[in-house]
């Protein structure tokens, strides 16, 4: 029972470990501002989520349990999308001209650009810079 | 074991502390950055809950747990600036 119950804890830290690992190394390798959005997001919910899932359980085999790990993967559970859109907002905002994208399909303009009077200013700064040739989607 | 284990985490996450400090170091656009700060936060609160277990207390857990929510709270207030120029409007 307490091999067992020790191989599950470790084997919980180092699924966490080497998915945390991973994120970070695909933060650094990878080539475009989406891809990398891409790689952290892991690192957020499983890596750190594993980590937690261990600490859990080894509270409850070895000393007295206690569940409040669980409010750690609630919010970051909760909160890696939320980050995650406005990181992706941030590159589609600063990587595209507004006129290179294509129309939206029910407002007048992409929320992204939407700041009413500032758009004007956005838009133009983002003129200024030359546009790029990042493609939305 | 576990000790063995958690000798191992300590590396791997320490190691992605570093990576993601040198995308915050290099990298090419704000985005980049706000996104190596966000994952600089989640690898502290994993290395935190770690060291938790390692020193067999439940005393870094609040710190693990502010850590969070404050790396939360300062990626959307970054990417906000970033989207509009302005946090609280």
């Amino acid at each position: 029972m307490s091999a067992a119950a020790e191989i599950f804890v470790s084997a919980l830290i180092v699924i966490g470990a080497v998915f945390t690992l991973v994120g970070s190394w695909g933060l650094v390798k990878l080539d475009a501002p989406m891809s990398r959005l891409h790689a952290p997001t892991k690192a957020g919910t499983l890596g750190v989520g594993s980590v937690l899932m261990a600490s859990m359980c080894y509270a409850f085999i070895w000393r007295d349990g206690s569940a409040h790990e669980l409010l750690i993967t609630a919010f970051l559970f909760v909160t890696a999308p939320v980050s995650a859109m406005l990181i992706a907002k941030v590159a589609i905002f600063r990587r595209t001209n507004v006129q290179e994208l294509p129309p939206p399909p029910t407002d007048t303009t992409w929320a992204t650009h939407d700041t009413g009077e500032r758009a004007i200013k956005s838009s133009s700064a983002s003129e200024n810079r030359g546009g790029n040739t990042a493609t939305p989607g | 074991m576990i000790t063995y284990a958690l000798y191992f985490a300590f590396t791997a996450v320490g190691l992605s502390l570093l990576l993601a400090m040198w995308r915050l170091l290099i990298g090419p656009d704000v985005g980049d950055r706000v996104l190596a700060l966000d994952t600089l936060a989640i690898n502290a609160v994993a290395l935190i809950v770690l060291y938790g277990i390692y020193a067999q207390t439940q005393t870094y857990f609040e710190a693990a747990l502010l850590i969070a929510m404050l790396g939360f709270v300062s990626t959307v207030a970054y990417a906000r600036f970033v989207l509009r120029r302005d946090v609280i409007e």
